[in-house]
């Protein structure tokens, strides 16, 4: 169903916007805790990012690549999320409570923004490969899937 | 506050247009134009996190997974068939219409201090969400911090339906 792209007007434009989406999604993400954004937000323009690359650039295209081993990543997201909620059960506190993560030399607040940024990037990671996944699944009608999809 | 009936105008305009029009691919469009409206009137009103997640999901993802999905199926709407409106509905719609008008006039007003939502527990996240969490947004703080069980949740609903996809549409997997 997917295929390269044959027009070089959309191939060469999405080498250049592709490329930017990916950097403003990751920007989103970062900033997210100093304006608008967040990992919901940072995840959904990385997942649109890569679903343009599968759309221009076909899905087993080098320059795809990245895409193939997302889909291998399907529940690293959750696993970040709930592994830093584990870690604060660990440090002996109640589940997600970021003051209990132990780490030392970081006071309270600090240890507070660590945790929603290590959360945020489980959030994104979680959204953009669900994107890509359910966008291939709507696609893959009458294509053997290569990807083994754990 | 000028620019609050244009758009919830529009905001209208797009919805019925995108019910009422027969292709289906125009339909997919009229519906992220609805979203993208819906984005601007939600920044208008201060809800900044809100605009953005419903500008780049309501207009774009989503987009992207309709035409994916027409791409598969068909383009036009064929085989739904709109029955003509039954009598009891031009009774019963402006009816239901009255009663909610009726009870919107007891909510509070748009931004007032004393309403319940503003005395309950949002005073408390907004002077201490910066000493204990270091984060100047304070959307950020709640959703990660405070709430962050429910977004957990969140996110293990949007997992759940990445995989439901995969189970039920993907073909040829072992």
């Amino acid at each position: 169903m997917i295929q390269a792209h044959d027009s070089i007007i959309v191939r060469t434009l999405g080498r250049i916007v592709i490329p930017v989406a990916q950097l403003f999604g990751f920007y989103v993400l970062v900033f997210g805790q100093y304006g608008p954004g967040g990992g919901f937000v940072g995840g959904v323009i990385l997942a649109a990012s890569m679903i343009l690359a599968i759309l221009i650039l076909g899905r087993h295209q080098p320059d795809s690549g990245l895409v193939t081993k997302v889909l291998q990543g399907d529940g690293l997201g959750l696993l970040i999320f709930a592994g830093v909620g584990g870690l604060c059960l660990i440090g002996g506190g109640q589940f997600l409570n970021y003051t209990h993560l132990q780490i030392p030399g970081l006071d309270d607040a600090s240890r507070h923004f660590l945790g929603i940024l290590l959360t945020q990037f489980g959030v994104a990671a979680d959204v953009a490969v669900t994107g890509v996944s359910i966008a291939i699944s709507l696609s893959a009608e009458d294509e053997t899937e290569e990807v083994s999809h754990g | 506050m000028t620019f609050e009936l244009p758009l919830l105008i529009f905001l209208v305009m797009t919805a019925a247009g995108a019910i009422l029009v027969k292709d289906l691919i125009s339909s997919v469009f009229i519906l992220g134009t609805y979203s993208f409206t819906l984005a601007l009137v939600w920044a208008l009103l201060g809800a900044v996190d809100v605009a953005f997640v419903e500008g780049v999901v309501g207009a774009g993802l989503a987009t992207v997974f309709f035409l994916l999905t027409l791409f598969t199926t068909s383009e036009k709407d064929t085989q739904i068939r709109r029955s003509p409106m039954p009598w009891t509905a031009f009774l019963a719609l402006p009816l239901v219409a009255l009663l909610l008008l009726y009870g919107a006039a007891d909510l509070p007003a748009f931004g007032d201090p004393g309403s319940p939502a503003s005395t309950h527990i949002s005073p408390e996240y907004l002077e201490n969400s910066v000493q204990q969490t270091g984060t100047p947004n304070v959307v950020t703080a709640i959703l990660m911090d405070y709430r962050s069980l429910d977004t957990l949740v969140e996110t293990i609903v949007i997992f759940t339906a990445g995989i439901a996809c995969a189970l039920i549409l993907r073909k040829g997997d072992s």
